[in-house]
This record gives structure tokens, sequence and C-alpha cells, in this order.
């Protein structure tokens, strides 16, 4: 009982919340066929369900080309098995999924099978989407089905040998998908339940946030931290106190990290800022608040790898004060002099875990090329960081950043200018 | 664990001193959110380790916008800049460009002409008149007739570097300034120029003074229908804006 007036208070909020910020309109999106009208208010109310569940999934990102139309495909994954070319999922008949009904999406979804039974890559993460619920699927069909048809044929994904031999999809998901919608844990309360649904489902963290195998599966430690496939970002582990557990922090600052993408804590970059605007912002207050409670209270594990931090020699010292002075010259401004930062703009640096992170990939990344924090509703004209690698060489680079992850109390391995070259090359 | 107490010993004394500092002080204004580009796109061109950077303070804002839309969707290929913008809206791009064109330009003095008289000829009668024959448009067509741009999406041509001006004409031919758009008129004009008139145009642009006078006229005469047609994707809305 409890739980269905939970569900019809989202469905509600959602509602009302999307057509507030989208400004979708409902109506005249389908001909009008000759139906009862309750029947057409109910299709509306499964629709909007659906485009909030599609937001808080993320569908657009993958399904969107570069500056292509939403929804049209297009968007290239490069990976170690092959380049995955989305598909374009507007209900175009010819180039897209016009032709599918609601039960071929569920078994894409729920089993990883496209419509003529072919199994699917993981690329698609139906190893996380299976979790999800068939009410919540129809909605996201219903969804998807309303978007008007986008005619746009995206070229084939070219797999690599001995990948690209489908049946050995077969032996893959013996050993690494397990199918089946989420089950609610007796014990825990409704709050928890759906934040783990919405993790550990529709939002498919762990597709990122855990270490990839050979073939492509996760392994280790559920959302225990990983490097991306094909890029050089590291998605850190979600319960390691080293690296982004959140068990120390309190609920509000989860939920304003989830859908500002900026605490005093911490600030989101790279992929997980994309995250943040175009999917994590539009959650609900109660879904924000049940993802926090279920991340709060994931068991604490020891980092991926740990760093050693160096001892201080007279060598370490040298190094550290050269790197103190580049960091005056060119960091000191916004970071503060104490690597204090100023909250809501520019992070500190101090205590700061994803500079002392023990793979310095990311950190390396922001001085190299900037960026800026996500840019949501609430946080319209974020501020910025310039890019570096034009300015200061590998060497410096080096020399600053291991200043930075040994200052103000920070402890972090030193880092060497061959890791700075690396990220430089190895960028995407 | 016995490497973990000091950790957590440093975390937490490292929270407890941080709370009696006080944090940076950030203006709220658009200046201090481009901070991230001033670094190379100061108030006047500079030259990098690698690459050259011109200055943006002071070009037409709609001119602005559409590079940085073009940068950010790989239209324009730079993979910094298409980095640094990464999921920004139309929106914020479009505060950004209407920052920089709010911005006095600074001019560089006119550089030494030491072309021969042919050259002059050549490069005057290209600006001033084009050569049909080849559908080379006259330059004051769209850039106005004293070459200081249209608001809001063409630039001016007088006070940029010759360099600056060639490497322009390089990347239109091969394809780097707007990969990929349709209707790219500058990439169709420049096509048909040779290495030869594309030099004499640069240098004779480059050699121009920018008078306090011109500066203060109004640049504001707008674009022919017939170019604003062969040059559609310049004037492009953004479908978020719109």
């Amino acid at each position: 009982m409890k739980r269905s007036v939970i569900t019809a208070a989202v469905v509600g909020l959602s509602l009302a919340a999307f057509l507030v910020s989208i400004g979708f309109s409902p109506v005249s999106e389908k001909p009008a066929v000759a139906k009862p009208e309750d029947n057409i208010v109910e299709q509306q109310v499964q629709q909007a369900r659906g485009a909030y569940l599609a937001h808080i999934g993320n569908c657009m990102a993958c399904h969107t080309g570069q500056s292509g139309q939403p929804y049209a495909g297009g968007h290239i994954l490069e990976t170690f098995i092959g380049t995955f070319i989305t598909p374009n999922i507007t209900p175009d008949q010819e180039t897209g999924i016009g032709l599918w009904n609601e039960e071929d999406f569920w078994r894409a979804l729920h089993e990883g099978k496209g419509r003529n039974g072919d199994l699917l890559y993981p690329a698609f993460p139906y190893t996380e989407y299976t979790k999800i619920t068939r009410e919540d699927s129809n909605a996201i069909f219903a969804y998807l089905q309303s978007l008007p048809p986008i005619q746009r044929q995206n070229p084939p994904s070219q797999i690599h040998f001995p990948f690209n031999f489908r049946p050995l999809i077969y032996i893959w998901r013996a050993f690494y998908f397990e199918q089946g919608i989420y089950q609610p844990e007796a014990g825990k309360s409704d709050e928890w339940n759906r934040g783990a649904y919405l993790v550990q489902g529709l939002g498919h963290c762990n597709a990122c946030h855990t270490t990839r195998n050979p073939l492509g599966a996760s392994q280790g430690e559920i959302l225990g931290g990983g490097q991306l496939m094909g890029s050089n970002w590291y998605a850190p582990s979600l319960t390691s106190l080293q690296e982004a557990s959140t068990s120390d922090w309190p609920i509000h600052e989860i939920v304003q990290l989830l859908t500002v993408g900026l605490s005093s804590r911490a600030i989101t970059t790279g992929p997980m800022a994309a995250v943040v605007s175009q999917s994590l912002q539009h959650l609900s207050k109660d879904d924000a608040r049940a993802m926090a409670v279920y991340l709060q209270s994931l068991p604490k594990t020891a980092p991926h790898s740990r760093g050693i931090a160096p001892e201080l020699t007279e060598e370490v010292d040298r190094q550290l004060q050269h790197g103190h002075k580049i960091y005056k010259t060119h960091c000191q401004d916004c970071h503060g002099s104490f690597g204090q930062g100023a909250p809501g703009a520019y992070p500190a640096l101090a205590g700061n875990r994803s500079v002392t992170l023990a793979s310095p990939i990311n950190v390396i990344r922001s001085i190299l090329y900037g960026g800026y924090a996500p840019v949501t509703a609430s946080n319209p004209r974020p501020y910025g960081m310039p890019p570096f690698a034009h300015i200061l060489n590998d060497e410096e680079i080096a020399l600053v950043l291991s200043y930075i992850r040994n200052a103000w109390g920070n402890r972090g391995s030193i880092i060497t200018s061959v890791q700075v070259d690396r990220s430089r090359k190895g960028a995407q | 664990m016995i490497y973990l107490a000091p950790l957590v010993f440093l975390f937490f004394f490292q929270f407890a001193a941080a709370a009696d500092i006080p944090p940076v002080n950030v203006p709220d204004t658009m200046a201090e959110r481009v901070k991230a580009c001033i670094t190379c796109h100061g108030p006047e061109d500079k030259k990098g380790r690698d690459v050259y950077y011109p200055r943006i303070a002071g070009k037409p804002e709609g001119y602005l916008f559409n590079q940085l839309r073009n940068f950010r969707d790989g239209r324009r290929h730079y993979q910094p800049m298409a980095w640094l913008l990464k999921g920004l809206p139309d929106q914020y791009l479009q505060d950004m460009a209407a920052y920089f064109a709010s911005l006095k330009q600074i001019f560089p003095p006119p550089e030494p002409m030491s072309s021969a008289s042919a050259n002059i000829e050549l490069a005057r009668k290209l600006i001033s008149q084009g050569d049909p024959a080849r559908e080379i448009p006259a330059c004051v067509e769209c850039h106005g007739k004293d070459l200081m741009g249209t608001a809001p999406f063409i630039p001016g041509l007088l006070g940029l570097p010759r360099i600056y001006i060639i490497a322009q004409f390089g990347s239109w031919q091969n394809g780097g300034v707007m990969r990929g758009q349709t209707s790219d008129c500058m990439s169709e004009i420049a096509k048909q120029l040779t290495a030869e008139e594309a030099n004499v145009i640069a240098t004779w642009l480059a050699a121009q003074p920018v008078s306090e006078a011109l500066l203060k006229q109004e640049h504001s005469a707008a674009l022919s229908e017939k170019m604003a047609r062969r040059c559609s994707s310049i004037v492009m809305p953004s479908p978020e804006l719109r």
C-alpha cells in the first residue's frame, strides 16, 4: 500500500516536473485514435512517466550522435571490442524502432535480445536494465513511440575479431549475465529499495563505476571503481572512503552532488558532469533522496588501488617546493593559498579525494584540458577550469600535481612527467 | 588498517583546519566565468607554443556564438575547444559570445606591405569586385563596405594579422574550419582562390590601418538576401534559443 502511494507520488511529481521543466505538450503527438478519453489520458500519463524514466536512464546520451537529433542514434562508442555505433530508437519504421512492440522492447531491456532474437552486445547495458520492471519498460517504450520519427540510417558497428562472432555472446552471457528484475530487499526501507532499483537498474551506474575484465564484463566489487572503456577517465569507487564513497556524507550533500554536480566536498567532471546535466538533474526530489540513501549505505571497501605517498626526502622536498611555485603562479588565484577553493565555483583541493586518487588520470586530464562544471537548472552558468596543456609542459604539470597531492594534509603518490605524457597521448 | 589510521587522521585534521580559512572570493560576473577562455584568448592575438590564438574581444556576437557552437559540436575542428565546451548549452555559449563581443577591441598596428603594385591591384580588385566568373563574391559584399563586418554574424577583416588570415584560408580550403556544414560559403570561396590570391588578399588586409573613426561607426548593414541564402549556415539560428 505504502509502496503504491509512493509510486503514485513519484509518477505525479515526475509528470508535473516533466511538464514544467521540458515544456512538453502531450497533446498532438499521437494521432487521435478513436478511443475513450480516459484511455488517452492514461496514455499521456504513461508517456510522461516514460519520458522521466528515459531521462533518468540517460538513454539520450548514447542514442544521440554528436550534434545529431535526439534518440536518432549514431553515437560512437570506442571499446577494445570494437567501435559501436548506437542505433536510432525513434519510431521511424525503416531506420528506427517504429515496427517494434512493447514485447520486443521488453526483450531488449530484460533479456538483451534484438527484435529478431539476435543477442545484443552488452555495450547496451542490459546487464543492468534487466532489473527494470515491466511497467517501467512499457512506459519508456510508450514515450519513445511518441517521439517524432526521424529517418536516420546509422552505419553498422565495427566489431573486431573474434568478438564479431555472435555466438560467443552465449558463452559470455552464461558467465556474466543474470537475468531478472530487481527484488526489493526485505528489512530495508522502501526508500532504500527505490534507490537500489535506480542505481543498479535504470541508472546503470555500474556500467562505469566498475572494472571491466578483458571480456568487457564487470568484475570485482560492485561500484568498486574502474577505468572507463575506451576513454582516459577513471570512474572512482563508490564504496571506498579514499575514492568516492559517501558513507560519511550527509544525505543533502549527496543529493546536491547528484542533481547539481557540485557540493562543498566534490565536483563532477568529464563523463559524470555529462550524466548530471543530461540525466540526474531531472531526478524527482524523492528519487534523488532515495539514490542518496542507497549510495550512502553501500558497504565500505578498500580502494581500487592505493598510491604510495612519498617519504619526505630532500629530493622530494625540492620537487614539492618547485611545484608550490607553479601553484602560486597558475592555481592559487582560484583554488586559494591553502587549497580551500570557493564552494559552488572552484573546488577545494585540500582534502579533495579526486586529486589524491591513486589513479591520477582524471586530475591530470582536468589540468591538461580544463572544463566546466555541469550546467543544470540550478547552476546555469557554472565556473570553469582553463586548459593548461599548452601553458605547462609535462614536467611542470607533474610537479604542481605532486605538490597538490601532498599539501595541506593531502597525501598521494608523486606524479611523473611520463604519466602526464601518457595522458596527453591517450586522451579521448 | 595500520596504514589507514594516519590517513584518516590527516583528513580530519585538514577539514578542521579548512574550516577557519575563508573561501576564495569569486565575483558573480561573466568575466570570472570566462577565465577558462582568457588564458589563451587575451585582448590581443597570441602565439602559443604550437598554435595561434586569435583575440576574440570585440568580434561580432553572432559570429562568436556560431564558432562556439561549431567547436562544441565538432563542425569546426579543434579538440581542446571541443573538450572545454563539452556539454555547455547554447544559452551559455550565447552569454559568453555576448560578453566577448561587448569588450573593447585592440587592433595591432598595420603590417608593412612589400608586395609589388600589381599584387596590390589584384587584392583590391578581388576585395571590392570579386570575380563573378569563378563565383567569387567581393569581400565587401558581406564584410561591409569598410570591411569592418556586418552585425551580428560577419566578422570584420581589418586589424587581423596576415598569418591568421592565411591560416583561415588554408583551413577553409581543406575543410578544417567548418567541417560537414552545408552551404559553407567561405569554404567554397576559398577553394576558388589560388594560393597566390589568398596571400595577396591577406597581405593587403593586414596592412590597412584601423582608425578610431572606423571603430566608432555603426556596422549594422544587413547582409544582402542573395548572400544570406548562399551563406545560410552562418545565419542559422539555434534550435534551443528560437
